[in-house]
């Protein structure tokens, strides 16, 4: 920072090098000030968790005492397996990833499909489609839980996963995503080659469009199991304790199923690890997922 | 494509071939006519499959996605015109507007509209700006830069009912880190469950802490993609890095900006997870004075608490015209800004 500041007042003949310099000005390296402030950013992101994994080593007696631990205790392993029994967090576990997955497996399949369309075929009313998809992808779901509700509890399907599952299997921003990938990196020339050599569209499909589009098919799914994982106000509706998914047993944890602190941060900290393990694995293409959607939304 | 061939081939044949207005009249006459017969099957094929593809593959996305999300939005505003009860499904009847008219007479719908506001603005202004000082930070050439990124982004990972869980313990009254951390800087322990702004800013903490980073990457993404030459005229205009991130960061990010600030209203009017487990065992009240019990919170209390689904429905689409609302406000801004560039 105080470099360019100090070589900005300097005299004409030293044009060419600062311009280089200021030039290169957002790519300057961080400075110590930089780095410092970065870290407390970082402390402040991450001292939740590590504390969460604090109190789930506790005791709910210690964790109502001041001053609250600094440190682990002995007690994790017990509080651990109070949750994933008591709280049924074992079987919310299995239940999540089961439902996390269909949706997106599916989400990614048909986001595909419906994103080549759009990205690369011509058919009637594709603009106005493409319009209403974009539109209607920030409606709160709250506009859709009584109808879906009143439907699930016509077909006899209360407490079962496939309530949660199947109002989930499509997103907007799944098609939208795709689309904006593949507008890019799927040239066109492609499927005309190959059409000239007389593939199908489903071959092409599978052949052209699938290869092409793999890496945004991967940050996709990353996103969208996030997503699914830790969908909230529809599964707390259609899904009680008895089959619950991870967030609908934290949900009942934290309205006193189990009134024991250190239970529920066992809890909490046992429904976060798959995604906190995923981060560590796919962090870079998430974060690069994330920041490609920006650029082109 | 098969009559102008055939028209070609026989262009003696008859005049009325010429023009094709009799396409049957020749296929068969001579040794072309069965291939030509399987190059228009093969073709129409071919036209039905270029025809028909797109359809097919947009289908299974708008089946889901109107089965799911268009056609409930529909039905969520005739079930607002009706009187349905949680214990009596099977008797909807026909209320009008009376939903609506109770809504817009009852205190709690407007406490919920006043608290959706305020958390709202506590939890997106200074998330926000945040964000924006981060990326700023993050788009330095950094050590590890991937490191830092991600590390931002994992309070995302950590879904509502988790993070408020944790936070609800952080904060409560005796025994709380925030209260503990709090009394070394000698201020008193704050009630973060009953206090009006307490508690309000204990659930916006939540937000901010979730979706910062977040935010952070997507203006990351953006700064990336100003011109760089951009910073050069600026500094051999003599400004200095605070005047170039104000005068040229700052207006190259208005459109992303925007779109952050509609993204996160709209998620704020929508607020629902965190006061819900804020509030522990009488969570959809959202306190003990509805102090922060938001437009999302009293829709699911109404709803599913209570049980007034056709209530619901009403708070829902008060919710949907809000965004519309917003939307509106939105586009106009959007307009202004592209005419005054």
């Amino acid at each position: 920072m105080t470099t360019s500041e100090l070589t900005l007042p300097t005299t004409a003949e030293a044009g060419p090098r600062r311009r280089r310099m200021l030039g290169a000005g957002k790519q300057l390296n961080a400075g110590p000030v930089t780095y410092v402030v970065l870290t407390v950013f970082a402390l402040v992101s991450l001292a939740p968790l590590v504390w969460t994994a604090v109190a789930a080593s506790r005791t709910d007696r210690r964790l109502a005492q001041t001053p609250p631990p600094l440190w682990f205790g002995g007690n994790l392993f017990r509080n651990l397996q109070s949750a994933w029994d008591e709280a049924g967090l074992g079987t919310a576990m299995l239940n999540s990833t089961f439902v996390a997955g269909m949706i997106t497996v599916s989400t990614v399949l048909f986001s595909t499909l419906a994103g080549f369309a759009f990205a690369k075929l011509r058919f009637r009313f594709s603009n106005v489609l493409l319009l209403l998809t974009i539109g209607t992808m920030m409606i709160p779901p709250q506009l859709a839980v009584v109808p879906l509700y009143l439907w699930m509890s016509d077909l006899g399907w209360s407490n079962q996963l496939q309530t949660v599952i199947l109002p989930s299997l499509v997103t907007a921003f799944g098609t939208f995503f795709m689309r904006q990938y593949l507008v890019q990196a799927l040239p066109t020339e492609l499927i005309e080659a190959a059409r000239v050599d007389g593939a199908s569209s489903l071959r092409i499909v599978w052949h052209v469009v699938f290869p092409a589009a793999r890496p945004a098919m991967a940050v996709l799914g990353l996103l969208t199991f996030v997503f699914a994982w830790n969908d909230f106000l529809w599964p707390i509706i259609a899904l009680n304790q008895q089959n619950p998914t991870v967030q609908v047993a934290l949900n009942s944890l934290g309205t006193g199923y189990v009134p024991d602190q250190a239970v529920i941060m066992a809890g909490a900290l046992l429904g976060t690890l798959p995604l906190l393990v995923a981060f560590l694995l796919f962090g870079k293409q998430i974060v690069g997922g994330i920041m490609q959607g920006a650029v082109k939304g | 494509m098969t009559n102008p061939k055939q028209a070609l081939a026989q262009p003696a044949s008859s005049p009325d071939a010429a023009s094709g207005k009799q396409p049957g009249a020749a296929p068969g006459a001579d040794g072309r006519g069965a291939p030509a017969g399987a190059d228009s099957w093969r073709s129409r094929l071919y036209r039905w499959d270029m025809k028909a593809s797109p359809y097919a593959f947009i289908a299974p996305f708008f089946l889901l996605f109107g089965a799911f999300s268009l056609v409930p939005l529909l039905y969520t505003a005739w079930y607002s015109l009706h009187d349905v009860q949680l214990s009596a499904l099977d008797h909807q009847t026909w209320a009008g507007l009376d939903n609506y008219k109770n809504l817009l007479s009852s205190d709690f719908f407007w406490n919920a509209l006043g608290n959706t506001f305020t958390i709202g603005v506590i939890s997106t202004v200074p998330q926000l700006m945040a964000a924006l000082g981060l990326a700023h930070l993050l788009n330095y050439r950094l050590r590890g830069s991937t490191v830092w990124r991600v590390v931002m982004l994992t309070p995302y990972a950590t879904s509502v009912a988790a993070a408020t869980l944790v936070f609800t313990l952080l904060y409560s009254w005796d025994g709380g880190m925030i209260n503990w951390i709090l009394h070394f800087f000698g201020v008193d322990p704050v009630n973060w469950r009953e206090s009006d702004w307490g508690s309000q800013f204990a659930v916006s903490s939540i937000v901010i802490w979730r979706w910062t980073g977040y935010n952070a990457l997507i203006y990351l993404a953006a700064m990336q993609a100003i011109p760089t030459d951009l910073y050069e005229s600026a500094a051999i205009d003599g400004a200095n890095r605070w005047q170039q991130f104000r005068h040229v960061t700052i207006p190259q990010l208005r459109p992303t900006i925007l779109f952050t600030v509609v993204v996160s209203t709209i998620g704020a009017t929508q607020l629902f997870g965190e006061p819900l487990l804020f509030g522990g065992v009488s969570g959809s009240k959202g306190g003990s004075e509805h102090q922060y019990q938001t437009l999302g919170l009293y829709m699911y209390d109404q709803g599913w608490i209570i049980g007034n689904l056709g209530k619901a429905s009403a708070i829902a689409w008060s919710m949907f015209l809000i965004l519309l609302v917003v939307a509106a406000v939105n586009l106009l801004l959007n307009r202004r800004l592209r005419k005054s560039q």
